[in-house]
């Protein structure tokens, strides 16, 4: 028991001088970035449980543009930004949009991504109309804690908002018939529309973007203290746009069709 | 201003104002859900371990069976069959008459729950019980008492004592499981924290969530003590 | 079908083996907490059977906290919390997050076993007691020899259900980005879009567990009821 407990100390004390050695590298050399692995096609695991996606090759792309040594950290959703606060690591690239909410606790880098919205429905849905006015009593499904859910609670006051856990969920209702309707990122909704949502579902409409709910785009989020590395990052940002790798990787892993 | 963000207002705490109106229907939800559940499925515990005791013997395996499937299986995974699994049949609910039931989320939670709570006290029970000495029985049987005479003057009086505290156990982890319905897009109190949270990022709301917890817990433990002394108002001092 | 099943398997793209992993993450989460869980457990309950009141009150206070407050918070407050406080004094400290999983369980352990404990020390008539310290055994030879093996027998249901409920709380280290049985069958479900597969894998790992652990406690509470004619089936 007391063996038990000496190694446990042990095995704290290592962790916690590594990540010393790591914190205090204010020149930023070593870089640890956070991401959630559930959100493809920006960042996902596979089944070798290694993290890959759009976001995996363009944070790797950057940190090879800045010079220094990136680690991949996996958090979920919920505590992905106390985690940055807490100095588990230190930048966020995990499909995060930056929303007025979210600076008030995170500054955010340049943004590099920004992709429409989708309004779908089931191929028997008449109209093309998604004002608030025709969707009345409707329901209408979202993801909790993203912009979408937001967006639906915000304006469509008069539908039943259903909030899902994951836009897996939300679909799965929406092919069981639940749901009349999903507000979703365009190409989440794009994979499900050519797969499962093939024979049931089509595109509504895109829904029009409203800068205070739906931010700017998708960015990395930084802690408010650490203004050195968001500059670096988003100069690195604005390298890949001039040089066209930041397209190649877009093209690579976004596909609308 | 609605009743409900009076509180948050008194306290002075933006968070709570803002987002009072939904932890107090997330509280309500919690209530129902497991009131309900809680309630049905004590019954139906209580009936399975009569039926071990007293019913034909195929059905000591197949209570077995089903209590160790429930207890043995996240209660999330369960739900997420009930509800998405079971939904896909769509048709053949309509047909039966019964999709009703199975579209609404709260009604597929509450079967859920029930099952799963059911089997819980099914096992506690059973503790319980076999816990009294055979003697207790006999005794019973040698006075004439019937079967249900016996369970219900001789061995549930002592087997509830036992089973009292393991069942208020489980009624707390039932209050914290119907945290799950938020896969189901139902907010209970810790779903409608959680959403606060994801909106505002203020950690505070936590604290208060904590807080009515913490509440609802004490309220338990002293009905539950209250309970544990009446029941055992025969015994010596212990 | 069968492409589905491969992706169960062990070859490029199966997350067989990925879903084995988080199962041995799930099982050693259990196992190391629970001994820590259950002794601090017995503590608590012997606190609130005391004769002083700061010990009881203490203990109730803990048990009530402890009942109460939903484990996600718990977990939150030691795996973040601790360590916002402790980086004001020694900066770059980390919890692992295997500790802070098992710290967190745990102590939530504790205060549901503890209430077993109670129930399970009530049982025990005071004679036994009576008996032993007239028999001349101290306090703690008492308690090892006398009331221990009795008490064993009454708690163990009880203490059963604590454990099969902990098993299923380790899918609460997922949000510690400890990768158990449940983080691997959502992250697959996300990647393939086969939730009743995944899913379904899950429960039936969960399962294959609570079948071991069911048989094992029905050992041990076979053992716990010798010499006792216990009431098992049906006399007519």
């Amino acid at each position: 028991m007391r063996n038990f407990v000496r190694f446990i100390a042990a095995a704290a004390l290592t962790v916690a001088g590594a990540t010393g050695a790591l914190a205090q590298a204010k020149e930023w050399k070593e870089i640890r970035i956070g991401t959630e692995g559930a959100y493809p096609p920006y960042n996902n695991l596979n089944a070798k449980k290694e993290l890959e996606g759009f976001e995996i090759d363009y944070g790797n792309l950057l940190c090879e543009k800045m010079k220094v040594k990136c680690t991949w950290v996996v958090q979920d959703w919920d505590g992905i930004i106390p985690a940055l606060q807490a100095n588990k690591y230190d930048v966020i690239f995990a499909g995060m949009n930056a929303t007025e909410e979210r600076r008030k606790q995170v500054d955010f880098t340049a943004v590099y991504s920004k992709t429409p919205i989708w309004m779908i429905g089931p191929k028997s849905t008449k109209s093309d109309d998604i004002s608030p006015a025709a969707l009345k009593g409707k329901s209408i499904g979202a993801q909790g804690s993203t912009i979408h859910a937001n967006y639906v609670e915000k304006f469509y006051k008069d539908s039943t908002a259903r909030l899902y856990p994951t836009q897996e969920e939300a679909n799965l209702d929406l092919l069981n018939g639940r749901l009349d309707y999903i507000v979703a990122d365009a190409l989440a909704l794009a994979d499900f529309l050519k797969g499962q949502g093939k024979d049931c579902c089509r595109k509504i409409a895109e829904v029009k973007r409203d800068d205070a709910i739906h931010g700017a785009g998708v960015a990395g989020a930084v802690r408010k203290s650490d203004t050195a590395l968001r500059d670096m990052i988003s100069k690195a940002i604005a390298e890949t746009m001039a040089d066209g790798s930041h397209k190649k990787l877009e093209d690579k892993w976004f596909k609308y069709e | 201003m609605n009743w409900c963000e009076y509180p948050g207002s008194w306290i002075g705490s933006e968070v709570l104002q803002n987002y009072g109106c939904r932890m107090a229907s997330g509280l309500w939800v919690t209530f129902e859900l497991v009131a309900v559940s809680v309630a049905i499925g004590f019954a139906l515990a209580l009936g399975l371990s009569v039926a071990r005791l007293y019913g034909p013997r195929w059905a000591r395996p197949a209570i077995t069976g089903y209590t160790t499937f429930l207890r043995g299986t996240p209660l999330l995974c369960q739900l997420f069959l009930v509800y998405y699994g079971l939904g896909q049949f769509r048709v053949f609910w309509q047909d039966v008459g019964l999709w009703w039931f199975f579209r609404e989320p709260f009604y597929c939670a509450v079967f859920t729950f029930t099952l799963n709570t059911a089997a819980y006290q099914a096992e506690i029970l059973r503790g319980a019980i076999q816990s009294i000495p055979r003697g207790q029985f006999e005794g019973a049987l040698s006075l004439g008492l019937h079967r249900w005479a016996t369970l219900r003057l001789v061995v549930l009086p002592q087997a509830m004592i036992l089973a009292l505290r393991p069942l208020g156990n489980e009624l707390i982890v039932m209050i914290k499981s119907s945290a799950i319905v938020s896969l189901v897009t139902l907010f209970d109190l810790m779903g409608a924290t959680r959403l606060a949270f994801a909106r505002s990022f203020d950690l505070s709301i936590y604290l208060y969530a904590a807080l009515i917890y913490l509440v609802l817990v004490e309220i338990i433990r002293r009905v539950w003590d209250r309970l544990e002394l009446r029941l055992s108002r025969h015994l010596a001092l212990r | 079908m069968f492409d589905k099943i491969a992706l169960l398997g062990f070859g490029p793209g199966g997350w067989g083996l990925a879903l084995l992993q988080g199962a041995a993450n799930t099982i050693s989460v259990a196992l190391a907490t629970l001994p820590f869980g259950l002794a601090l457990g017995l503590v608590i309950a012997l606190w609130k059977r005391s004769d002083k009141v700061v010990l009881r009150a203490a203990a109730t206070i803990y048990t009530t906290v402890f009942r109460g407050v939903p484990e996600l918070l718990t977990l939150y407050i030691i795996y973040f919390g601790i360590q916002v406080l402790l980086q004001k004094v020694w900066t770059g400290f980390s919890i692992p997050p295997f500790v802070a999983g098992m710290v967190a369980l745990g102590l939530v352990l504790a205060a549901f076993s503890s209430e077993v404990w109670v129930g399970a020390l009530n049982s025990i008539q005071r004679g036994q007691r009576e008996a032993a310290s007239a028999l001349g055994l101290s306090k703690a030879q008492a308690f090892r020899l006398v009331v221990f093996p009795q008490l064993i027998r009454v708690a163990l249901p009880g203490l059963g259900n604590n454990w099969m409920v902990l098993l299923k709380e380790t899918s609460l280290i997922s949000v510690i980005t400890l990768q158990d049985i449940m983080f691997i069958a959502t992250r697959a479900n996300v990647v393939t879009k086969e939730p009743f597969l995944f899913f379904g894998s899950a429960m039936l790992l969960y399962f294959f567990f609570s079948l071991v652990s069911a048989w094992g406690i029905g050992k041990l509470e076979q053992r716990t009821h010798r010499g006792y004619a216990a009431f098992g089936g049906a006399t007519r």
